[in-house]
């Protein structure tokens, strides 16, 4: 009986046994809101670490590279020596193995993607649907360095065998040239490409399903075959999209470290030879970072990293500005 | 018909396209002069399913050709099912099939060796929602179909889009920007853009599947006038929800409810004295 | 001329749909070869040893990668302290709070730029930032850049997945008098749960396999780590060391490493596939 007395009071429960409206409103109110308070700030202060991480990045490869930095200036950009011994470091075969490797997938893995993701949107009757969808999402989930074992073992080897002799045959020097040992820019290329398939695919299946379905039967209605239509309702609305999927996925192979090292033969020099060995940003940064026996090495090493992050960067904002566009595009015409 | 355009008029359009001969009116009630003219589409005993649905039950009918016959019925009842059956957009669909025969002319479009994309060549569409190509000027959508049978002259392709923007009535409005965005006109001008890319392409039949659902009512008035102008030289089949659209502009009325064909007859008729209960309940709004 | 013509438009029309055939045919030719490969190469020394022994001295065959398993299952776990408190409270405000304002878009914009990021960067940093400062590579600056690399892909998951909870679930909770707070945790969360669940998987996935950062923050050790504070082995790169050794031996343990490390990361992918499933039929 008590109990329930104090119950009452403590519930703002006056004498004549009726809650008093005011006490009970105001009692509630301020705790659910400062409990609201509190959560807000600490979810506030958790995003707040994201940017403070990106802050951070951006910081600390900045202050590492600094000596190099001072020491080499914008000669860094334009040096082809790299001499730990010396002490004389220059990006240039790195920067060039690096976008060389990449273009070169990108111009191998784009039409595969495209068609690959046509093929999922647009011609493939449902049940050949899951299994394509399903190779490439594992392709996307294997680990670079299993990609690099297989490089080695079994990719360079077969490449040694029977592509650069055909490579070497059909177009010669100075592409073509030998020797091959199947450690070269050309495997590099070819591994990239399909590292970065499934990002291409992936995209390009984002745009093109966001295109209303209406487009393509106008199309179809006209007398137009599947390809004319895709043609005139899906490809040429997507456009801008395509190349943001497709700019995202150089991006990736940009950064790519683990397969690249292990099947570009990582050695620093510039050649339009694609089966002469090459480098990477990446992989000199792999190959020598633990090992880096002087302060600017290191500071050479991280002024790669700081390079390669500014490009891959704004590699990635432009994809994405473009990849949102148009997907907003075909919103806003659609309501 | 024209009282009712004139009173709504937009204040920067131009006057009706020109035309010698008058206008046949129609008034809703009275009953339609039907041109007894020859078969058209002659559909048997056609049925359509979407994977294990079925969306249509042995339907049969015959259009005659310059006539506008509709295609009235609730939601889901099938007409658009049985409209896109006509230039065979129903097997596009994944999982689509269909029993009978659709008969233009009398040739079997459906039949095993009919080339579906010569079919819609001949037969044009136009859809509920207006939608030029977003990526195209006004000239480059009405000369979309043109370009893809291989026309390339630009003379010819210029004669031809002139004449389709002529007949879909919009000529005046954009002579002046043929390279302007075909998606920057207001929505009823997008869909006369959209009926003129049908007609270029030197059509027999021109199907609408709620071509006015999405439209102001000025922009209704506008392409009922053109429906009624244009049935002098295509036979026109139309879908609409809207009863009194169909009163007002076709010949001809099919009522469908659940796939089924339930009265198909010359519209004044079928408005004022149906011949079957569910007709009547529909149309005087007893459902649907 | 015209039939020609129309016969091949025809034409086109069925070779393009066989290219694009064929690009989807021929994306199964590598998955195929490696998986094969692997498999194969990788059985041959796939026992008990494998999982339980340590490395054997340079030059001699046998030993195992007992060190690398147990010690990337615990950069994995030490990154997902880092990664998964951050990403989803971070993610968890971008949903509930962020639908507008100049921060909230800041951190949307900054978590897609920080996941493209390449991974040897954030190795880096993290050295700049723990080993440097320790003086020694260690599990902790593994688990660290690993965990900066779960932080974007976690916070745009919860984000997406939070956001997919209708807005009759928050207000029905709301019109019973629960607070807010409650609402978002107790109700909205945990209906999205399984989804969040998955988004964490697929990022455990997603660093479990990484090399990169590993190599110059966790580095490597040949024994059992004693503890964090020590360099620690793990599966990624000792495959790595040993696939660019000389040694045959240490070539197949390359491949039985990568096997195991295969297996590992396909079967949480898997799991959180399965996960996901079951969280769409629950929002249904």
């Amino acid at each position: 009986m008590e109990a329930l007395e104090s119950l009452k009071t403590k519930n703002g429960v006056g004498e004549g046994g009726k809650p008093s409206p005011a006490s009970f409103l105001s009692d509630h109110q301020g705790v659910a809101a400062l409990g609201d308070k509190i959560f807000k700030l600490v979810t506030q202060l958790f995003a707040g670490l994201v940017l403070l991480l990106a802050v951070l990045v951006a910081w600390e490869l900045w202050l590492s590279s600094r000596p190099a930095l001072a020491k080499f200036g914008w000669s860094f950009l334009v040096t082809s020596d790299w001499d730990p011994v010396q002490e004389i470091f220059g990006s240039v075969p790195f920067v060039y193995g690096t976008l060389a490797s990449s273009l070169l997938a990108l111009l191998i893995a784009t039409p595969l993607g495209l068609g690959i993701s046509l093929f999922l949107t647009e011609l493939a009757p449902m049940k050949l649907r899951e299994p394509v969808a399903f190779v490439v999402e594992i392709l996307a989930a294997i680990p670079s360095v299993v990609y690099g074992l297989w490089g080695m073992f079994v990719l360079a080897p077969l490449m040694r065998v029977y592509v650069d002799p055909v490579g070497m045959k059909l177009i010669g020097p100075p592409f073509f040239a030998p020797p091959s040992t199947g450690l070269s820019l050309f495997t590099a290329g070819i591994i990239l490409a399909i590292m970065i398939l499934p990002t291409i695919t992936a995209l390009s299946r984002e745009v093109f399903e966001a295109v209303p379905n209406v487009y393509r039967e106008s199309a179809l209605a006209l007398g137009a075959t599947r390809w004319e239509a895709i043609q005139m309702a899906v490809l040429k609305a997507s456009k801008a999209g395509v190349v943001g999927g497709v700019m995202l996925g150089l991006g990736r192979a940009l950064g790519e470290t683990m397969a690249v090292t292990m099947v570009i033969g990582n050695k620093p020099e510039v050649s339009i030879n694609l089966l002469a060995a090459s480098h990477s940003m990446a992989s000199v940064i792999a190959n020598e970072f633990s090992e880096a026996v002087s302060d600017m090495h290191v500071a050479a090493l991280a002024e790669i990293g700081l390079l390669l992050m500014a490009i891959t960067l704004i590699l990635n904002m432009l994809a994405h500005l473009l990849i949102w566009a148009t997907t907003q595009k075909f919103k806003a015409v659609h309501k | 018909m024209t009282t009712m355009t004139e009173e709504l008029k937009e204040p920067n359009s131009q006057a009706a396209p020109t035309h010698a001969t008058p206008k046949p009116q129609v008034a809703a009630g009275q009953a339609a002069k039907s041109v007894a003219g020859r078969v058209k589409i002659d559909v048997q005993n056609y049925s359509a399913w979407f994977r294990e649905k079925r969306a249509l039950y042995d339907v049969s009918l015959t259009m005659a050709e310059k006539e506008v016959t509709a295609i009235i019925g609730p939601s889901g009842c099938g007409k658009s099912t049985l409209i896109r059956a006509f230039n065979r957009m129903h097997e596009t669909v994944a999982g689509a099939r269909s029993e009978g025969r659709i008969l233009m002319e009398g040739k079997d479009i459906l039949g095993p060796r009919v080339d579906p994309v010569e079919v819609r060549r001949r037969i044009g569409m136009v859809f509920q929602k207006p939608s030029p190509f977003p990526t195209m000027s006004i000239f480059d959508n009405v000369a979309a179909g043109l370009r893809l049978n291989g026309m390339r002259d630009r003379r010819v392709l210029e004669g031809k889009v002139e004449w389709a923007l002529h007949k879909a009535a919009l000529w005046e409005e954009v002579k002046d920007g043929l390279h302007k965005a075909g998606a920057a006109l207001s929505g009823g001008q997008q869909q006369r853009l959209c009926i003129a890319r049908a007609l270029a392409v030197d059509l027999d039949v021109l199907l609408m599947d709620e071509p006015c659902s999405a439209l102001d009512p000025i922009s209704t008035a506008k392409i009922e006038e053109l429906i009624l102008e244009l049935k002098q030289n295509y036979t026109i089949v139309i879908v609409t929800h809207n009863m009194q659209q169909a009163a007002r502009v076709s010949q001809r009325t099919a009522f469908m409810l659940n796939g089924k064909l339930i009265e198909y007859d010359e519209t004044g008729k079928m408005f004022t004295n149906p011949s079957n209960k569910l007709t009547e309940d529909y149309i005087t709004g007893r459902f649907g | 001329m015209s039939f020609d013509f129309q016969a091949r438009r025809r034409y086109i029309d069925r070779i393009m749909a066989a290219l694009c055939a064929g690009a989807a045919l021929l994306a199964f030719i590598p998955l195929a070869s490696l998986l094969i490969y692997v498999t194969s190469q990788g059985l041959s020394r796939f026992d008990w040893a494998f999982f339980t022994h340590l490395p054997a001295p340079v030059g001699e065959s046998g030993g195992g990668m007992g060190n690398a398993i147990i010690g990337t299952l615990t950069l994995v776990f030490l990154a997902s302290l880092v990664g998964i408190p951050v990403g989803l409270f971070a993610g968890i405000y971008l949903a509930e709070y962020g639908k507008q304002g100049k921060f909230a878009w800041l951190v949307r914009f900054t978590a897609d730029i920080l996941s493209g990021v390449p991974s040897i960067v954030t190795g880096i940093v993290a050295y700049q930032l723990v080993v440097k400062n320790m003086g020694h590579f260690s599990a902790y600056a593994g688990g660290i850049a690993l965990g900066f690399m779960m932080i974007p892909m976690v916070t745009r998951t919860t984000e997406e997945l939070v956001k997919m909870i209708p807005l009759s679930i928050r207000e029905s909770s709301l019109a019973l008098g629960v607070p807010q707070w409650k609402t978002i945790l107790q109700v909205v969360v945990a209906t999205a749960r399984n989804g969040i669940l998955t988004g964490v998987l697929l990022s455990l996935a997603r660093v479990a396999g990484e090399t990169a950062p590993l190599l110059f923050t966790a580095f490597n050790n040949q024994y059992w780590a004693g503890s964090p504070n020590q360099p620690t082995a793990s599966l990624t790169v000792q495959v790595f060391t040993y696939a660019i050794s000389p040694f045959d031996d240490w070539h197949a343990q390359a491949w039985t490493g990568a096997l195991v490390l295969l297996l590992i990361v396909l079967s949480i992918n898997l799991t959180a596939r399965l996960v996901f499933k079951n969280s769409s039929q629950m929002l249904r």
